[in-house]
């Protein structure tokens, strides 16, 4: 079960808590994370990652353990700590205060 | 019991103001999807509870919220709750919020470039929906003006859209250029009498007309006369604020142009100044009386770069005669050290047999008049900065 943070206004759209909780099938990737969050709340489809180009949003990050993975590829690998639930995947409106 | 319902878009959630037909007394609901930015909330006028709502943010994106009960609770379309969110083969649905430039080989235009601040090509790139038209016959058929700038429709009640992509393909699309708030579509008038014709306004290509149903569009901006843009009587490149039109009269139409209120008697075919004795004819909105199609209203700003009226004396300026004379209504408005705005679609009137008006400032006040714009009255004071204003009349 992979744990996902997800900013503020995207809470209020997908009308959920702090942190959601999602079974993802095959490798643990940003991409597969993002599908499988999508899939679950469809309403969050665009907000994450462009329609048209499936590119991340310029204003939106990701963050795991710690490290900044917004420019890693969409297909590395997550590493276990997210993958077992021990850490949670953060989706953050890219912005640090103000 | 008749009465009014204010659709209210702010740069933090909207908010629904309702009144009966004296109007005295509001009750104020929201914030309505609070935090994000709502630029237009707009009714169908063939189901009045049937609303339309453009949710955005610079950094997740367009959403699209439906109401079928003017207002008490909303969906995206296509993910309403209770229903399955996935096709049956298994894919996402959700796609209420997708606005993607046709480029199809069938219906599309490719996707070239216009011009940016420093007259260079730039990429067209989606950014959000300024503006939401529910057509004048189909509570599920709506407009969609987006920036940068394109027109979308909807058939199915916001759950797919769809560009009308000959408006961005017009050959003088490389020649279009953002505004200071960007490159929008932000005034959609569909023709009662033509179904059509439509007219749109993008900040700052200028005014378009197309007699085909959307097909095809023609630049109608002569007449208009712009300094700020190298050759000033060009065919495109105005920075057109606002139009108007009044159902009874659709061949007539009012501009708050970026400077100059215009008139149009030919469709837009040609354009006449009418800004006679108004203090300064700058402004963002123009709007027009439910009953008497010369009686028009604008709000004049200081200038493009203060963005407030002119000696702090907050005006509505109204003219009975379709232009060139105007006289100020000031009564219950703030006289001294008043430095709001007052933003292209957030004006509106009622169709009460007393003609209401209602405007909203960047201060967060939502005014209101029950008598034609003679006096006025806050509704609302404390509201987050308005974007849009539109007043339904309730049977």
């Amino acid at each position: 079960m992979i744990r996902v943070v997800l900013p503020h206004h995207l809470r209020t759209l997908a009308r959920v808590g702090d942190e959601v909780k999602l079974e993802v099938n095959g490798r643990a990737t940003t991409q597969s994370v993002l599908d499988a969050l999508e899939a679950r709340y469809p309403m969050l489809r665009g907000t994450i990652r462009d329609h048209g180009t499936q590119k991340r949003r310029p204003m939106v990050r990701f963050f795991v353990c710690g490290e900044d993975v917004s420019h890693d590829p969409p297909d590395t690998a997550l590493p276990e700590a997210i993958v077992n639930g021990a850490e949670p995947f953060f989706i953050m409106g890219a912005i640090a205060g103000g | 019991m008749s009465g009014v319902r204010l659709l209210v878009g702010t740069r933090k959630g909207a908010f629904i103001l309702t009144s009966d037909e004296k109007r005295k007394d509001w009750k104020v609901d929201g914030p309505h999807f609070a935090g994000w930015e709502i630029y237009h909330v707009k009714g169908s006028p063939v189901d009045p509870n049937r609303l339309y709502a453009s949710q955005t943010s610079a950094w997740f994106g367009q959403i699209i919220q439906r109401s079928d009960d003017g207002g008490k609770t909303w969906i995206q379309p296509g993910t309403a709750p209770g229903e399955p969110t996935t096709t049956p083969d298994g894919m996402p649905k959700g796609d209420s919020n997708k606005f993607v430039y046709d480029v199809s080989p069938e219906t599309g235009k490719r996707l070239t470039t216009h011009m940016w601040y420093d007259g260079t090509q730039h990429p067209w790139e989606f950014k959000r929906v300024w503006h939401l038209e529910p057509s004048l016959t189909d509570p599920n058929h709506v407009y969609a003006g987006v920036e940068d700038a394109a027109l979308f429709e909807s058939k199915d009640g916001g759950e797919n859209w769809k560009e009308l992509a000959g408006l961005r393909g017009h050959d003088s699309g490389p020649k279009w250029q953002p505004g200071a708030g960007g490159m929008c579509l932000h005034s959609i008038l569909l023709d009662p009498k033509n179904p059509k014709r439509i007219f749109i306004a993008i900040s700052a290509a200028g005014a378009f007309r197309t007699d085909d149903g959307g097909k095809s569009w023609k630049p109608i901006n002569q007449g208009l006369h712009s300094q700020y843009i190298p050759d000033p009587h060009a065919e495109v490149g105005h920075c057109v604020h606002h139009i108007a039109m009044h159902p009874s009269r659709p061949e007539t139409l009012f501009m708050q142009k970026h400077w100059d209120i215009m008139r149009s008697d030919d469709a837009g075919d040609s354009w006449r100044e009418v800004s006679g004795n108004v203090p300064s004819d700058f402004g963002f909105p123009i709007d027009i009386h439910a009953h008497e199609p010369e009686t028009i209203y604008v709000v004049p700003i200081k200038s493009d770069s203060e963005h407030f009226p002119p000696d702090g004396k907050l005006r509505v300026y109204r003219s009975r005669t379709g232009g060139n004379e105007w006289e100020e209504l000031t009564k219950g408005l703030p006289q001294r050290d008043c430095y709001v705005n007052v933003l292209r679609d957030a004006m509106s009137v009622d169709a009460l047999d007393s003609c209401g008006i209602y405007f909203g400032t960047t201060g967060g006040q939502v005014y209101g008049s029950s008598d034609a714009g003679d006096s006025w009255n806050a509704i609302v004071r404390d509201l987050p900065a308005v974007l849009a204003v539109e007043a339904q009349t309730l049977p």
